[in-house]
């Protein structure tokens, strides 16, 4: 007899999302993650006295609807904020909003906005189909098996329906780069950055870059079975992983936090539990894991457990992202040009032109500082105030092109970092530098630490053809089971992949139990 | 005079201008990247110098990489199919290596020359996977094939001559052991292993004593009837002997590009060298997948009826084409016509009977032959004194 039915690892939102599904269905479960709050990407942090921030993840807008009511999120204290528009900021102060699909302010004339409502068409169909993909186990190919049959007659289907026009976009765009396809349908410069930044933030890509129209439809996918339309939660992040751990234990799982896995223990062929850092071990039926398949396979199990054509693809699996986290603690409510204050509250969004991006991409590419970055700003105290003191705020900002290792070294590299943001933001927010209590940069080697995720990479490996559907993360290791006996995964690095969805985790937990693994 | 100072695309081994004296024939091939001699001066009598006095065949071109450190065995047993503990120090195995979908990528011997100290001796050049192999494992890999250099000394008499080059109590050398001498101050390495299903040995030296080492052979097993053999009686012998070869029995799967090219273990007849006691070893998940749904294809050891060899041969069972045959020929000791072939499942069990359809052309007129043949279930040849210790005195 076994200590539990599964182990877990990693009490991120796909592991917690794993853990309700297979304790539902009665399976034994521990969840195990070294931090001591649950929620993984889904964590607020206080980085400075009394200011609190979502220290990973900052929106919620991809969180897949079904999951949140079989799981029961309300009743589980998940409280969400009210749907934000996209204000990008313009130097001249005249701003591009996107409100659904309308866009307006910034000069875009109607032939843009059009064309814009008729993108976002396009995009829907998209996304609708990828949702087939996204719920199910991905295909495979070749194999005779009749529910990969079931999900490629439903795609297929899906793919007739959207008629040949659209069919033959897909095939065409899929696998070209986002700059392309935004110089296909619009003109208006900052209209297309700004789409460009959803397809690259996250990523170690830059709008020319292939795969970014992968990574775009990724994100719109994600959308589509959010529903939520982009928000905030309540009390942080930290506070949609406290509802995942209630909804998880309610359903009988048991969760140890702040034990870390050492080891994933394998005995003759197959693995058989897990080792703590404390020496203690755990003996499972199988062991599920959402910690990114480099920490997973390379870091817990070893190369020495597998066999090498399994240790080749992990080395060779691309799990690094040029995206940093910016926290500051404001004395007061900045001031933005052209915004008044109710619109601070909104998703606000500083990008150069996709030429731009693309320049800045140059120096991340070569290990040095970007003199230009993308901001994706929140200012979540406006609607919860609670997580600053009375009177003061929190700004938060995922910042897109910065190295993983700069050739500087990020001692001296941080300051500098930093500094070079805060001006970047002075051209939008002047005197913002001054209402500075506190800073903190998260550059992608420090989430790498805080939260596991090898490179920093939030996708737990990068989103591209190559390394996702029937093979992510790679060829021999999909449909959540692995080249391993007994080991599964369970995180971003299996299908869909990343992004706060839950459908890894949702989907891991249907395999196996659809398998008998368990 | 040969400008042997030129660089020319193919290389030369550290015996080459001994070779190239014995060379009468001046017929050469391109053995992995080498120079070597097809034949010296007439296979028959090359190959009947193996099978009755002393035949010398220079195997400098093989791979030899070694080895060392705290995983080295650990390291192995990952590598190959086999289970590397059985073998002693200064013992041989032969084995061979599957990438994970169960393939044959080579095989080779396996020289255990110390606690943690391997030698590998492929046909394959294999830095790179062994390279790869190396992840998570504390051991270091040197490729020496240009600082080891190899004489295969194969036959009969073969004892006696090493013996009298200096290799004291040889003949006490069980099959697959390994023995150190010393040559003209220098290590010389002797292992009783070979390609030709007889008593023989391989002599491993460093390359500075290779022409020295040449000499001395020829000049001592002169009486023995000691003879340089090339790479066509070699290729008669290993047939007659039941020893696959690589790029001809099989193809390598990582040299594959066509998809069902490849070839498991158990295709190849070489199920007795996987051992599935291992927990773990590249290609068992794979292997144990085949064993459970069955193999696509069977090898097998075919005795044709009369003399034409049956290369390149269709097989067939009835009208039906069934396998298709690797390597053939007619084995002057054994007397019989043997061919290799790759058979589809089910048919080439020990016992079946099947048709080789033989195309051969004498004055330029071709002629189709339907010869029947039967699958065997071991070598044609067997020599006894392959197998005996102490060494049978000639």
């Amino acid at each position: 007899m076994t200590d539990y039915d599964a182990v877990i690892i990693g009490a991120g939102h796909n592991g917690l999302v794993c853990a309700g599904y297979l304790a539902k269905a009665g399976k034994r479960v521990l969840v195990v993650d070294g931090r001591s709050d649950p929620g993984g990407c889904a964590s607020t942090r206080e980085f400075s006295a009394g200011f609190h921030v979502s220290d990973c993840a900052q929106w919620l807008s991809q969180f897949d609807d079904s999951i949140a009511k079989e799981l029961d999120l309300k009743g589980n204290g998940l409280r969400l904020g009210l749907p934000k528009r996209t204000i990008s900021l313009q130097p001249d102060s005249d701003h591009l909003i996107i409100d659904g699909d309308t866009i307006s302010g910034a000069g875009v004339n109607s032939a843009d906005q059009a064309a814009y409502r008729d993108f976002k068409k396009m995009v829907t169909s998209f996304a609708k189909l990828m949702t087939t993909l996204y719920r199910s186990r991905p295909p495979k190919l070749v194999e005779q098996n009749w529910t990969d049959r079931l999900t490629l007659m439903k795609l297929g289907l899906g793919l007739k329906l959207l008629g040949r026009e659209r069919l033959r976009d897909l095939m065409r765009i899929v696998m070209i780069n986002i700059y392309d396809v935004m110089n296909e349908h619009f003109s208006h410069s900052a209209l297309k950055s700004t789409i460009a930044l959803d397809a690259v933030t996250g990523t170690n890509m830059g709008p020319r870059s292939p795969n970014t129209v992968y990574s775009y439809l990724h994100r719109a996918t994600g959308e589509h079975l959010g529903q939520s339309g982009t928000t905030q939660v309540m009390g942080g992040m930290g506070a949609l992983g406290q509802s995942l751990a209630g909804a998880a234990e309610k359903c009988g799982a048991t969760l140890k936090l702040g034990s870390r896995v050492s080891a994933i223990t394998k005995t003759d062929d197959r693995v058989t539990g897990i080792t703590l850092d404390s020496g203690e071990a755990v003996s499972a039926q199988i062991v599920i894991s959402s910690a990114d398949p480099t920490t997973t396979f390379r870091d817990l199990l070893g190369y020495d457990q597998m066999e090498t054509g399994m240790a080749k693809r992990v080395e060779h699996y691309r799990s690094r992202s040029g995206t940093a986290k910016l926290h500051l603690a404001l004395s007061a409510l900045p001031a933005f040009k052209g915004l008044e204050e109710a619109q601070l509250s909104q998703r606000l969004v500083i990008t150069p032109s996709m030429d731009g991006m693309e320049r800045a991409l140059n120096p991340m590419k070569y290990r040095e500082l970007s003199t230009l970055h993308t901001f994706d700003i929140s200012i979540p105290t406006i609607e919860d105030p609670a997580l600053a003191p009375a009177g003061q705020h929190v700004l938060s900002a995922i910042v897109h092109y910065v190295p993983y290792a700069p050739d500087v070294g990020w001692e001296s590299g941080k300051p500098q970092l930093l500094n070079q943001l805060i001006s970047e933001l002075e051209t939008y927010a002047p005197g913002i530098g001054e209402l500075v209590m506190a800073s903190e940069l998260v550059v992608p080697s420090d989430l790498e630490t805080s939260h596991g995720m090898t490179g920093g990479s939030w996708h737990h490996g990068e989103l591209s053809i190559d390394q996702a559907l029937m093979m992510r993360p790679f060829p021999g290791s999909t449909q959540y089971a692995t080249g391993v006996e007994g080991l599964y995964l369970c995180g971003a690095g299996a299908h869909p992949g990343g992004g706060l969805q839950g459908l890894p985790g949702r989907n891991a937990a249907k395999e196996i139990l659809k398998r008998g693994a368990l | 005079m040969s400008d042997v100072s030129r660089d020319t695309m193919l290389l030369t081994t550290p015996f080459h201008s001994r070779v190239e004296a014995m060379c009468d024939l001046n017929d050469w091939g391109n053995w992995m990247g080498y120079t070597t001699p097809n034949a010296y001066f007439d296979v028959e009598l090359e190959y009947f110098a193996i099978r009755s006095t002393t035949g010398v065949f220079d195997l400098s071109p093989m791979n030899k990489y070694r080895v060392t450190g705290p995983d080295a065995q650990r390291y192995l047993d990952r590598l190959i199919t086999r289970d590397v503990s059985k073998i002693g120090v200064n013992r041989v195995g032969y084995a061979i290596w599957c990438d994970d979908n169960g393939q044959v990528m080579d095989d080779g011997t396996i020289f255990r020359l110390g606690e943690q100290d391997y030698r590998i001796c492929s046909y394959q050049r294999a830095d790179d996977w062994l390279a790869w192999n190396t992840l998570g494992f504390d051991v270091t890999i040197e490729n020496e094939s240009d600082v080891v250099a190899g004489l295969a000394v194969q036959g009969p008499t073969s004892c006696t001559v090493l013996t009298l080059l200096g290799c004291t109590d040889l003949n006490q050398l069980k099959p697959f052991g390994i023995a150190h001498y010393t040559f003209e101050g220098r290590p010389m390495m002797v292992s009783r292993t070979g390609f030709t299903g007889d008593l023989g040995y391989e002599v491993w030296v460093p390359p500075e004593s290779a022409e020295a080492l040449w000499d001395q052979l020829f000049e001592l097993g002169r009486d023995y009837l000691i003879k340089p053999i090339g790479s066509h009686a070699l290729e008669l012998a290993r047939i007659e002997a039941g020893f696959l070869q690589a790029n001809v029995d099989f193809m390598p799967a990582e040299e594959v590009v066509r998809v069902g090219r490849t070839r498991s273990p158990f295709e190849l007849g070489l199920g007795w060298l996987v051992d599935f006691k291992k927990p773990l070893f590249n290609g068992r998940s794979a292997l144990l997948k085949e064993q459970e749904k069955g193999s696509r294809y069977r090898f097998a050891m075919l005795d044709v009826e009369g003399n034409k060899p049956a290369e390149h041969s269709f097989i067939l069972k009835g009208d039906k084409q069934v396998g298709t045959v690797t390597s053939a020929a007619w084995c002057p000791t054994a007397k019989a016509n043997i061919a290799y072939a790759q058979i589809e499942m089910p048919h080439g069990a020990v016992g079946d009977e099947l048709v080789a359809e033989i195309y051969y052309q004498r004055e330029l007129h071709w002629t189709r032959l339907l010869a029947p043949c039967k699958v065997i279930d071991a070598p044609i040849f067997k020599s006894p004194k392959r197998w005996q210790t102490p060494a049978p005195p000639h």
